[in-house]
């Protein structure tokens, strides 16, 4: 099963030009090694979403099938194959 | 015939401004779009000139690019140009200052938040901590001022170089003379009212701004949060230039790039009135290194209740030096007459948080 990662309109041409980035995990993993694996040619990208210490920004949102990382366990948060992440820009900062 | 140009960083983006004649100009942005720009440097040690720029967006965080172009297109390093090692456990929040090695053309210092010094070999590309700072033993004592805990000032040392001037709000001014390894305060004369148990202490002062005069490097200028001061030792003490300014509060010092003792205030009332002394913009300069002002407001407006923040002021390259500076509701003025007069250069931009010049041939 295809895990998707789903990218915010503002992020996108930083993964040249893809809405969503598709992964095919062999078993469940922490949201961290998801992200590592997604972003791994778009380092750019990956910058965007989480500092170098690989924390999620602040006013970024990361969604594991419609649940707040940041509520769960952050980075830490398991994804199962087949999941959704979703990486949405927060309604706040500006 | 030469072109100037004018790098307008704000809280929403970068402008640049062209002239060839320094009163007519022609906006070019903005750049990095609802970002906030705080650290502009024109690097004009190498051809073609290097135009860095620090910024951070709060949704998608920090950023360093450089152009070698004059802004037509920009380079971001994959990896991240600044990048706090793991040990460290720290994450780069902003880059508040970029300096450029008076010594050596390869060599840029950058001042970040968290408070850290940084030092690029690559012209600007990649950056190495510096440990030294880093693990000082006051570092954990350092506080935050109003827009966040930041080395907010990188002097290097035209005639010495082992011997560099960080500063930050509120932990104040520290040296080095062997080269960056090790650093000590140089804050002897600086009040900190605000630290009622010791209002004379060895560091913890709220400097906001420093600037090195262009003839004697080891003379030194501060604006601090409540007070003005010289140093003429390379600053280690400081002696205060307040007496007959109309307030000792402000953001920002410029000196000179040309002319020796000649400095540039933007004064505000106090740091409980944050607007221009008597509601009239105003620059203060002096020309005997801080001994006697003069106030020059011709062509500033009335009735004007913004100010002017750090590193919102700087000075072009012309043989003629410019001074420029950009207020918290987005005008910038322009003097081409040692502040005699000054004229609009910008209007209605976002708040002004940096502001740098040159003159290219």
């Amino acid at each position: 099963m295809t895990t998707r990662v789903v990218l915010p309109a503002m992020l996108r041409e930083l993964a040249g030009g893809a809405a969503e980035l598709p992964l095919e995990l062999p078993a469940q993993v922490p949201l961290a090694e998801v992200l590592d694996l997604a972003f791994e040619p778009w380092p750019v990208l990956a910058r965007r979403v989480r500092d170098e210490q690989g924390q999620i920004r602040r006013h970024v949102n990361v969604f594991v099938d419609g649940e707040d990382a940041r509520r769960e366990q952050g980075v830490q948060t398991p994804v199962r194959p087949g999941a959704t992440v979703h990486v949405i820009n927060a309604v706040s900062g500006g | 015939m030469t072109e100037t140009i004018l790098g307008i960083g704000t809280r929403k983006g970068l402008w640049l401004a062209r002239s060839r004649d320094r009163r007519s100009w022609e906006l070019d942005g903005p750049h990095f779009l609802m970002s906030e720009v705080m650290s502009l440097l024109f690097d004009t040690r190498t051809e073609p000139t290097r135009l860095l720029v620090g910024f951070r967006s709060s949704h998608w965080g920090p950023s360093l690019q450089h152009s070698d172009d004059l802004g037509a297109t920009w380079v971001e390093h994959p990896d991240g140009s600044i990048r706090f090692p793991e040990d460290t456990g720290a994450a780069l929040q902003a880059t508040w200052q970029l300096a450029a090695d008076p010594h050596d053309p390869a060599v840029v210092w950058a001042g970040t938040e968290p408070h850290a010094l940084w030092r690029s070999d690559d012209r600007g590309e990649t950056f190495s901590l510096n440990r030294g700072l880093w693990d000082h033993p006051h570092r954990t004592q350092w506080g935050d001022g109003a827009g966040g805990g930041a080395i907010h000032t990188v002097l290097p040392s035209p005639s010495d170089p082992g011997s560099v001037l960080v500063a930050m709000s509120a932990g104040g001014v520290y040296n080095t003379r062997d080269g960056a390894q090790s650093w000590t305060p140089g804050n002897t004369g600086i009040h900190a009212y605000f630290m009622p148990h010791d209002e004379w202490p060895e560091f913890g002062q709220c400097v906001h701004k420093v600037a090195r005069d262009v003839a004697d490097p080891s003379r030194l200028y501060a604006q601090n949060h409540r007070g003005v001061y010289r140093s003429d030792d390379e600053g280690q003490t400081w002696q205060s230039i307040e007496e007959g300014l109309p307030t000792n509060f402000g953001m920002t010092v410029v000196s000179h790039p040309s002319r020796a003792d000649t400095l540039f205030l933007v004064p505000i009332a106090s740091d409980g009135e944050r607007v221009p002394p008597g509601a009239q913009l105003q620059v203060q300069r002096s020309e005997d290194a801080g001994k006697t002002w003069q106030t020059l407001s011709n062509g500033l407006p009335g009735d004007c209740y913004t100010n002017v923040l750090r590193d919102a002021a700087g000075m072009d390259t012309a043989d003629e030096p410019g001074f420029y500076f950009g207020t918290r509701n987005g005008d910038v003025f322009a003097s081409t007459d040692g502040g005699e007069s000054f004229s609009l250069v910008a209007a209605q931009l976002p708040d002004v948080l940096c502001v740098r010049a040159v003159t290219l041939p």
